[in-house]
């Protein structure tokens, strides 16, 4: 998008989600603080209540997901956010959220771990957001940004996917991302068609039909047609949803595979090996789900070698194998995250040369 | 065109105040800005350091392992990145706190600009980070001084803005030390 240098501004990707936030129409937030993403709380604090929103620093993470699934539940856009620890905590509401076809959004600011782990930028929770989380086999909507403006346009995105799917939606990033200042132009929201929210319950004084939220199905074969319902709509998420981005991909003979962080630090890696005269690529998930699966099997029949790179010990790799033509190759090079673990794109370089080497 | 510059330093030295005004600076010229910041837990006296890379189009990875321009203000970033910058980039060293005896750096050109000593002359040690800034703009020649000028309303505070001539003097200062 060409813009002048005056419609920009210069701000952290945490308070772009904030920012993004309050632009998609989010009045409600709940949250408990934790680093690297206090950033968001402590804008929202600042800018919410002038809105006639509400902001509400929850005495728990536990509490902060199921102050979320009630304002949802009654119609409003509202938010939460975290990071490791705290997104662990949140899982059973977001279990129930999703059991309860409610929509709501969850920015989760990934750091090292397990347990505390440490403050530093990881890519390690890939499982926990695209696996569901919690119990029970449900999916949510998980969205990958790889800068601060596309932090910016992705909340405002998860807003909108997240009416219209009727699930909760995640923002999936990391220190990097939620730390990292970048010159960022503050779009508007989308004019998304929306479909009426028929299902809310807000007391029956304005006439409405009374509705029941709930994530509990004891008829006979009420559960099992739950799941079917929505497995339909993973697949209508898949096949409308799915998003993605390919650098220089057409003649390429390597293909890097990374999401978020990792594919800006891989951007760099790539020009590098590119003046080198190698032919490599990237392919960046933007949509972590739905995975862009059909995306990755129509490149890799053209190409052979991809090289998966994460902030892990490798999790995304599992669903690039799965969506890559059986005849294609998958390496990986990845770091588990923490302190000085963060890869520089002078040391991607040199594994983008071995991994060329050995396929010419 | 991409620029990249890497400052490092001790907390309270003002190193990520410099990585915001070079930024702003940057913006003021219509580039696209990174700006990568990583410091201790602690409020001064931790490590900090940040990386700026800026450039007409994708500014690409915000993190650089060998940086074309580091300004190093302190003995422990020096001795822990100096052998770090690109060969043929420039090492901007504040030679008023750090030691540069006995590393030997070929092919990269090494500034030294006594700092804490400049900004001290011109009223107040504090200043220390608008000396580097100058250097930096000398030696690398990316981004214009107008432009610093107008990035210094952006990045400080309003209260702090009658400050603004008083470090567009110690940058000149830092410039001049980088010329000489």
């Amino acid at each position: 998008m060409q813009t002048t240098a005056a419609e920009k501004i210069f701000v952290k990707g945490n308070e772009a989600v904030a920012m993004a936030a309050l632009e998609a129409g989010c009045r409600c937030y709940f949250g408990y603080p934790i680093t690297p993403q206090s950033d968001i709380p402590e804008y929202l604090s600042r800018e919410l209540p002038g809105l006639g929103g509400e902001f509400i620093q929850a005495e728990s993470e536990i509490g902060a997901i199921n102050m979320l699934l009630g304002a949802s539940a009654t119609g409003v856009r509202a938010m939460t956010s975290s990071s490791g620890p705290g997104i662990s905590l949140k899982q059973e509401g977001i279990s129930y959220m999703a059991g309860s076809e409610l929509p709501g959004v969850i920015i989760d600011i990934m750091r090292a771990g397990p347990g505390l782990g440490g403050i530093d930028a990881s890519q390690a929770d890939y499982f926990q957001a695209t696996r569901g989380g919690g119990h029970g086999g449900y999916r949510i909507i998980v969205l990958a940004p790889a800068s601060v403006q596309e932090i910016y346009d992705l909340t405002m995105l998860a807003f909108d996917l997240s009416d219209i799917y009727r699930m909760p939606a995640m923002v999936l990033a990391d220190s990097v991302i939620g730390q990292m200042k970048e010159s960022v132009t503050p779009n508007s929201r989308p004019k998304t068609v929306l479909p009426p929210k028929e299902w809310v319950v807000r007391g029956r004084a304005e006439g409405t039909p009374q509705n029941v939220v709930k994530s509990l199905y004891l008829g006979d074969g009420e559960m099992e047609a739950f799941h079917w319902k929505m497995q339909a709509r993973y697949q209508e998420l898949a096949d409308k949803e799915s998003r993605w981005e390919e650098v220089q991909t057409a003649d390429a003979e390597l293909i890097v595979t990374a999401f978020g962080s990792t594919s800006r630090i891989a951007k760099t890696a790539i020009s590098m090996a590119r003046e080198a005269g190698m032919k490599v690529g990237l392919m960046r998930p933007i949509t972590l789900f739905p995975f862009p699966k059909k995306a990755y099997a129509a490149i890799s029949e053209r190409c052979k070698l991809f090289l998966d790179i994460e902030l892990s010990t490798g999790q995304m790799i599992d669903d690039v194998r799965l969506s890559v033509a059986r005849d294609a190759e998958v390496a990986f090079y990845g770091r588990p995250p923490g302190a000085g673990s963060l890869p520089t794109p002078e040391e991607l370089f040199e594994q983008i040369k071995k991994n060329y080497q050995a396929c010419s | 065109m991409r620029y990249d510059v890497f400052f490092a330093g001790y907390g309270g030295q003002g190193v990520l105040l410099a990585g915001n005004l070079l930024s702003y600076a940057a913006i003021h010229e219509g580039k696209n800005v990174s700006f990568f910041p990583a410091y201790g837990v602690e409020k001064r006296g931790g490590a900090a350091m940040c990386t700026v890379v800026f450039a007409d189009g994708d500014t690409g990875s915000p993190v650089v392992g060998n940086p074309s321009v580091s300004v190093l203000l302190n003995q422990l970033s020096f001795d822990k990145y100096a052998a770090k910058v690109k060969q043929g980039g420039i090492c901007i060293v504040n030679s008023s706190l750090v030691d540069t005896g006995g590393i030997d750096l070929p092919g990269i050109d090494v500034v030294l600009v006594p700092m804490n000593q400049i900004a001290l002359e011109m009223g107040d040690v504090r200043m220390v980070n608008m000396v580097a800034c100058g250097a930096y703009i000398e030696k690398s020649r990316a981004l214009k001084s107008e432009s610093l000028a107008a990035a210094l309303k952006k990045a400080l505070p309003e209260r702090n803005h009658k400050l603004i001539p008083a470090n567009l003097i110690a940058m000149e200062a830092g410039a001049q030390a980088a010329r000489d």
